[in-house]
């Protein structure tokens, strides 16, 4: 048993149970970062603190949401938004927090991707990163069903349907994860479920690994530098401040992060007060009704892509096209041959491959929301096949990259 | 040494003991989100038959789906090509389209355009005739048939009857 | 080393405005058929020419234009015969209470509505005389003088007893025009006026009744029950709102709903009264945003300050 002492003061007293002294250092101010990184670096702080604004304003509407097919689109729109003092407010900020996520975590994906940051021991950090992107995906689909609204009724309607897997009519599949032949009070009650415990339960312990893949090869930095960490730290330590390559996470990086934050935050809170509209559909303000289809029937714009990925194709095409996206972004770190961990714009081809993919993935969700005729259904096409034909080069592209 | 070995195996019953209870438990997860007696119960739907206006697209409603009914014209079942005849129901000596009116690509409910006599699908332009056969991807197939049986001037949806089971297995409809 | 921050920041934030132009702006330009408004001008319709005289216009209202034989005027102390589940059975719908009528409506609209009820409804597609199918509403031919005189005189009198467009608010403006083919659930308002609190459940569902019953005519009357309009405002642009109001069919061809001949301030007004449902706290928004804003400038400021004396010793 291990030997305590009369405590000198409540830290001490704290330290002999809970070593927070080691805790701290280990967590912030021994933690290494390298000094050059930009801003893009600070991509993960804004996640972390846009999933606490999603928890925060996500436990005041749960404590007056009623997941009842006859309740579930009055709750919010009536009890919610005109009842509840700031009801309006914590609806606000959980929608476009939810939609506003997507795009720091496709930032946050794309700088990775740019800067070799699933290499080199970085395998685990790419792995579950791309692991909370997918439950992510999933607890932003579960939520969207929640005000029960003509867009939640019939994206939980495609949705699902895609369960039946074309060729194979799976239809048993589809009813068994409705609950019913078409989503209805079941299909409501297991994605409430699902969006308020077992998903931010899952997203919580992914956030955990995440963070902790990151600890032993250390945060990337913007030049592909490999850096001695353990010799920089001493440097620091040793009065070297503005010498050494390394920095404390906290308060060092963190100041940083906080600056980016608050720059952040003005956007943030602009789009809640006053431009909203882009992740509040107008189409869910009409209570669902399973006799009429919105005339245009469309995901979140962060879905968009692998949804146009899905539609120009016959059924059973679509399907393996939609799946081989899904799964693809995960191989990355094993697709890319090359062992260059420097930013693509030392890659030569790589550099070329990159940004084709951006604009490739912007084009399918501009082509993902437009209605499926003429040229934007050419131009989908040619995307869609332009997506997978950049994911087959990939590795014969970086095999015989020069190393830098 | 036959002591490790022994805990060795030990270790690998208990796990295999653990490892049937959890399965067990999974069975009862998977019977859990099962669609529950009564939902399956109501998925019965009795139409009176005779009461159908000629030409004039009708839209019942079978396990909350949407169910066409289109009483066809004079000039349809003259017109009728052997694929579409093949999906022609009669009841009572009166020929009828029933499909469920959910597009076959991902569910969305056609709109029915009389001056075409086709189904256009608002979601991703799919299109069927008036017999519900596909003419425009995406769709795969034409509007599915429900599950019907015949008795007299009326139609039973959910139970299969032997008109219905035919239509299966000439692969008609799923 | 070069500072590459800045075009980062550049190439972030031009991709997320092309990527938010693409999917919002140009797609829903793309998706919906953009329809100019007229600014109720209502050109299609005839200019009335003569002055009306408002005496007359009394005389032929309660007297050789009947109108009185359907429509209540209550500010004339004029009832209506029947309530307004047994109207709509007869009609189809309840007949309007005319007393605000000259107010809600323009007057040319007015005329040619009582001239000729199906063509400034613009359902004319659905009430073809030729055919037989005659619009509830039965069109006035003219008391034996000039009918333009005395059509006139009725939209004078009309105008003369109904209150003045500043004490016309939203909400009478919304339930004369709108309210009895639309239900407003979250304003407490159905097709046959507001639900009253009912001490007894049985009065509660016996209004409830009525409210269906009517509710079965209308749909017999227009094909569907009219849409419930509590949250219309957050579903539809304000645009489309307008522009549907001065004429349903520029938007759904086709529709059943009639055109509703308001003014252009009325259909502000009905607008204004659908953000009080559908939005009801657009104001604390507006000033709770922009204290928010404020802070949050603060708060990035102090951060700022924060950065730059921790790094003051880093480089």
């Amino acid at each position: 048993m291990a030997h305590f002492t009369k405590a000198t003061s409540v830290k001490d007293w704290l330290n002999q149970r809970l070593a927070v002294e080691k805790i701290e250092k280990v967590m912030a101010s021994e933690y290494w970062i390298p000094k050059n990184i930009n801003f893009l670096w600070a991509m993960g702080m804004i996640l972390a603190i846009t999933f606490a604004l999603l928890l925060v304003s996500g436990i005041f509407l749960l404590m007056y949401y009623n997941p009842d097919v006859n309740l579930a689109f009055d709750s919010v729109n009536y009890t919610i938004m005109r009842e509840v003092d700031f009801g309006w407010l914590w609806r606000h900020v959980h929608g476009v927090a939810a939609s506003v996520v997507f795009l720091v975590i496709y930032i946050h994906m794309f700088t990775g991707i740019y800067y070799g940051s699933y290499k080199k021991g970085r395998e685990m950090i790419w792995l579950s990163g791309m692991l909370l992107f997918v439950t992510f995906s999933a607890e932003a689909f579960s939520g969207y069903m929640l005000p029960w609204g003509q867009m939640s009724y019939w994206a939980g309607m495609v949705i699902t349907n895609i369960f039946s897997l074309g060729g194979l009519h799976m239809d048993g599949l589809v009813e068994w994860i409705r609950g019913d032949y078409v989503p209805a009070q079941a299909f409501l009650t297991r994605f409430f479920m699902l969006h308020v415990f077992l998903l931010p339960l899952a997203i919580m312990g992914l956030i955990g690994l995440h963070f902790a893949a990151l600890r032993i090869p250390h945060v990337n930095n913007q030049d592909g530098e490999e850096i001695d960490f353990d010799a920089e730290a001493k440097k620091y330590l040793d009065g070297d401040k503005a010498g050494s390559k390394v920095m404390r996470f906290a308060n060092d990086f963190m100041s940083k992060d906080m600056m980016v934050v608050g720059i952040y935050l003005i956007f943030f809170f602009y789009l809640v007060f006053y431009n909203y509209g882009f992740a509040m559909d107008p189409v869910n303000f009409d209570p669902a009704n399973g006799l009429k289809t919105p005339t245009h029937i469309y995901p979140e714009w962060y879905f968009l892509w692998s949804y146009e990925i899905l539609r120009p194709f016959s059924i059973n095409i679509g399907l393996m096209a939609f799946g081989f996206a899904q799964v693809i972004f995960m191989l990355l770190p094993w697709l890319d041959r090359s062992p260059n961990a420097v930013p693509a714009s030392r890659r030569g081809k790589f550099k070329i491959w990159f940004w084709l993919l951006l604009v490739d993935m912007i084009v399918l969700t501009a082509m993902g929301k437009l209605p499926p005729q003429g040229i934007f259904s050419t131009i989908g096409l040619v995307a869609a096949l332009g997506f997978i034909a950049l994911w087959i080069a990939l590795p014969f592209i970086t095999m015989n990259e020069k190393k830098v | 040494m036959h002591n490790s070995s022994r805990r060795g195996f030990m270790g690998k019953a208990f796990g295999a003991v653990a490892g049937v209870g959890a399965v067990g438990s999974l069975v009862a997860m998977k019977k859990t989100w099962d669609p529950l007696p009564s939902v399956k119960a109501a998925g019965f739907t009795t139409l009176d038959m005779s009461i159908y206006p000629e030409g004039k697209l009708i839209t019942e409603k079978w396990r909350g789906k949407p169910i066409f009914i289109l009483r066809k014209t004079k000039e349809m079942i003259d017109s009728q090509t052997e694929s579409q005849a093949t999906r022609d129901i009669v009841v009572a000596g009166i020929h009828y389209m029933i499909a469920i009116g959910l597009c076959t690509h991902l569910g969305c409910i056609p709109a029915y355009i009389p001056a075409e006599k086709e189904f256009h699908c608002a979601c991703h332009g799919g299109q069927f005739d008036w017999s519900g056969q596909v003419t425009k991807t995406p769709p795969p197939r034409g509007l599915d048939i429900p599950p019907f049986k015949i008795e007299g001037n009326k139609m039973i949806l959910g139970e299969v009857g032997p008109e219905f089971q035919a239509m299966k297995d000439s692969g008609v409809t799923l | 080393m070069k500072n590459k921050e800045p075009l980062i920041l550049v190439v972030v934030v031009a991709f997320t405005l092309l990527t938010y132009w693409l999917v919002e702006p140009f797609a829903h330009s793309q998706m919906h058929k953009h329809v100019e408004s007229e600014h109720f001008a209502y050109a299609d319709l005839a200019k009335l020419t003569k002055d009306g005289d408002v005496a007359n216009g009394k005389v032929l209202v309660t007297g050789a234009a009947a109108c009185a034989g359907c429509h209540s005027i209550t500010k004339e102390g004029i009832a209506a015969n029947v309530d307004a589940v047994t109207a709509a059975a007869t009609y189809g719908v309840n007949p309007p209470d005319l007393s605000n009528a000259g107010v809600l409506f323009e007057a040319r609209f007015l005329a040619d509505l009582i001239k000729n009820p199906a063509h400034a409804l613009k359902v004319e597609h659905k009430f073809d005389a030729a055919k037989g199918q005659m619009h509830p509403m039965v069109a006035f031919y003219g008391a034996g003088g000039d009918i333009d005189q005395e059509i006139a005189d009725i939209v004078a009198y009309l105008q003369s007893i109904a209150v003045t467009k500043e004490e016309l608010t939203p909400k009478m403006a919304f339930e004369n025009a709108c309210g009895r083919c639309h239900s407003m659930s979250y304003e407490n308002w159905t097709q046959i006026g507001e639900k009253p609190k009912f001490k007894h459940k049985k009065d509660s569902l016996a209004f409830d009744i009525k409210v269906l019953e009517y509710q079965d005519s209308i749909v017999k009357y227009m094909g569907k029950l009219p849409p419930d309009l509590s949250m219309y405002y957050r579903s539809r642009s304000e645009h489309f709102l307008s522009t549907f109001i001065e004429n349903p069919q520029s938007q759904l061809e086709g529709t059943a709903m009639p055109r509703v001949g308001v003014t252009a301030e009325v259909a502000e007004k009905i607008i204004e009264h659908m953000a009080d449902a559908g939005d009801t706290k657009r104001a604390e928004r507006a000033s709770v945003g922009a204290n928010v804003m404020i802070y949050i400038i603060f708060f990035a400021i102090f951060a700022f300050l924060w950065k730059r004396s921790v790094w003051r010793d880093l480089h």
